[in-house]
């Protein structure tokens, strides 16, 4: 989740000389060093040695990393969970906010709170709890396997942990926003004569739809970068159920500390363009976001 | 305005799903899995090619191996759970026991199926010391003294872990003239001074040679040459101690699985290789030690040590009893390891 920008940034542009704050100049400017040099230490400097550490051999050390079959099929295979996962979490996600924000019915909490459950269940349980059910020996096991159903150690497997992990990102940026809105607009649509598809498609859907992006993206940049509950559903099969994460580690251990470097410049550099675009929604769009939670 | 921009965002996100989707592994082949343990990347990768050079000759036909690599013990529990291993080539034979017992996809006597305990190759645990070897240490009773950290593997998931185990057991064993309870306190003594343990050899390596931890690391011999090979000559040392234990690393081909697959053929002609020269000559080339060494190439053969070793068959009853004694729950390894 991202932070509560009140928590970092001062509240509101205030006029020269005329602070809201009593600590002394000093507090204020030590305070502001400490953040820095804590965020260059934890944050900068470790993005800055992945890719000193990716050109460590050259330019063409860096781009002959690429040339390895293994690493293609690790792209291609995330690009490809996260093109079925992030779908099917867009879709999950704009029915569970609808039904939160904009209806009343028993168990809500008990809802809001499940949705919540992959937030607080370590990655590495979850993959545990699909190998337990989908396993060889699980509970759904014998019977998938008299069908000759893989799930686990195959894409399957694969797909079903990254669509747990990456659940909560676009419906909690939607139910805050929706809750918000209310339901006054879709009831005027409604009085107008408008069905329930075209109140949802023509008045709910717009209303959210940048928010609706912005919970896309952190859920693309989460399904992209999922290590720890791919991991134990992967079964580590080199050029067929290796993600991208998973293939630096492979690489490293493979005393090939260029190559891992070079990938691990990939999901580096998604995670960058993901804070672009995400700042520059955030700039844009700050009305039509969750606005009761940011300025 | 925006709305049109949005509906274009999505439409080209719809777009982007079937594409992205059939992108990846169009392609039918024959291919053979084999599930490996953690140091043998080097060795599988160049006996793959190799393998799949010889079936092309002999049948025409392209193949491709497909290997995935972990602690032994870890590979064997994903076996289990169903990962589709055509063979399994792990670190000890209690392993691949452990996958006959959970799945009856191979009898329970299939190591007795090919020469040498099924076991194409071995090798032995040494230590691997910083250049120079700066604390001194000769053997396995340098390990216990206050200022050295150990590195090694967690039993519980590597098999190098375990060999690792057993012949500081066997040490102690022998130096206290064969007390039993005194080699326990040896080894309970030496994990004291383990920082952390990785769930696979390899993993333990990195640890020691590219993170700097640790005085000694309790590593496959195979593994220490590669440490010098890839990190360089003038960086560690090899140290051998006064005994050690002749680590069998078991192959088998995992019958449930081929006749699902219908790659009996491939996966019988892919251990058989193992045993003729190609297999020889790259095991010993990747330091491992020939079971044939008059197959291997002479100069690689030339590079390893006599050491006095002992076996797990003649010196701990066989894995069916050093597994469940040492490393099963409750067992030495429960009793003596307490995270620090």
């Amino acid at each position: 989740m991202p932070a509560d920008p009140r928590q970092t940034l001062p509240a509101h542009p205030v006029a020269a000389g005329a602070s809201p704050t009593t600590e002394p100049v000093a507090v204020r400017v030590a305070l502001i060093v400490v953040a820095l040099a804590f965020l260059a230490l934890f944050l900068v400097l470790p993005l800055v040695a992945v890719f000193a550490e990716a050109f460590r051999n050259g330019v063409d050390a860096y781009f002959a990393s690429f040339d390895d079959p293994d690493t293609w099929s690790a792209v291609w295979l995330t690009l490809g969970v996260a093109a079925i996962a992030v779908p099917l979490n867009v879709v999950f996600g704009l029915a569970a906010s609808w039904a939160v924000a904009k209806h009343d019915f028993r168990g809500k909490s008990l809802l809001v709170t499940l949705i919540d459950l992959p937030f607080s269940v370590s990655p590495v349980v979850s993959g545990m709890c699909y190998v337990l059910l989908f396993g060889a020996q699980g509970y759904f096991g014998h019977y998938l396997q008299s069908v000759g159903v893989q799930i686990i150690f195959a894409v399957p497997g694969l797909v079903l942990a990254t669509i747990f992990v990456t659940f909560p990102f676009v419906a909690r940026e939607l139910i805050p926003l929706m809750q918000e809105q209310g339901v006054s607009e879709e009831e005027a649509a409604l009085s107008l004569g408008a069905g329930g598809w075209r109140t949802f498609w023509s008045v709910t859907l717009p209303n959210v739809r940048w928010a609706l992006l912005y919970g896309v993206l952190l859920c693309n940049a989460r399904a992209m970068g999922e290590f720890g509950a791919v991991s134990v559903v992967s079964g580590h099969l080199r050029g067929q159920t290796n993600t991208v994460p998973l293939q630096v580690e492979i690489l490293y251990n493979d005393y090939n500390f260029v190559a891992a470097f070079a990938v691990a410049s990939l999901l580096a550099g998604l995670g960058l363009v993901t804070l672009v675009v995400k700042s520059a929604l955030e700039w844009r769009y700050a009305d039509q976001l969750a606005s009761g939670r940011r300025h | 305005m925006h709305r049109r921009t949005f509906t274009r965002a999505l439409t080209a996100l719809v777009l982007a799903v079937p594409l992205a989707a059939t992108a990846p592994g169009a392609f039918a082949q024959t291919t053979l899995t084999n599930v490996s343990y953690d140091p043998t990347r080097e060795l599988y990768k160049e006996f793959n090619a190799a393998f799949a050079k010889s079936w092309k000759a002999e049948t025409g036909e392209d193949i491709r191996v497909q290997v995935s690599h972990g602690g032994s013990g870890k590979q064997a529990r994903s076996v289990i759970d169903g990962l589709n291993a055509d063979v399994v080539t792990l670190a000890l034979a209690a392993d691949i026991d452990a996958i006959a017992k959970a799945t009856g996809k191979l009898p329970a006597d299939w190591q007795k199926r090919l020469p040498h305990n099924s076991s194409p190759y071995t090798s032995t645990i040494v230590f691997l010391v910083r250049k120079g070897n700066p604390k001194g240490v000769k053997d396995w009773n340098d390990l216990v003294k206050p200022d050295v950290q150990v590195i090694t593997p967690n039993p519980k998931t590597s098999g190098g872990a375990r060999w690792n185990y057993l012949a500081a057991w066997a040490y102690g064993r022998e130096a206290n003239g064969g007390d039993e309870a005194k080699a326990k306190a040896f080894v309970a003594e030496l994990f004291k001074r383990v920082p952390v343990l990785d769930t696979g050899a390899r993993g333990s390596t990195t640890t020691f040679a590219q993170r700097g931890l640790g005085d000694v690391l309790l590593a496959w011999e195979n593994e220490a040459y590669l440490s010098l090979k890839e990190f360089g000559e003038d960086k560690f040392d090899i140290v051998f101690p006064s005994i050690s234990i002749l680590a069998e690393p078991p192959v088998a081909i995992v019958d449930g699985n081929v006749d699902k697959n219908g790659t009996r053929k491939a996966a019988e002609a892919y251990l058989k290789l193992l045993y003729a020269k190609e297999g020889q000559t790259i095991a010993a080339k990747n330091f491992y030690r020939p079971v044939s060494p008059d197959l291997a190439d002479k100069a690689d053969v030339d590079r390893f040590q006599k050491l006095k070793l002992v076996t797990i068959d003649g010196d701990f009853g066989g894995w069916g009893k050093a597994q469940s004694e040492h490393f099963g729950d409750g067992g030495t390894f429960d009793q003596i390891y307490k995270p620090n």
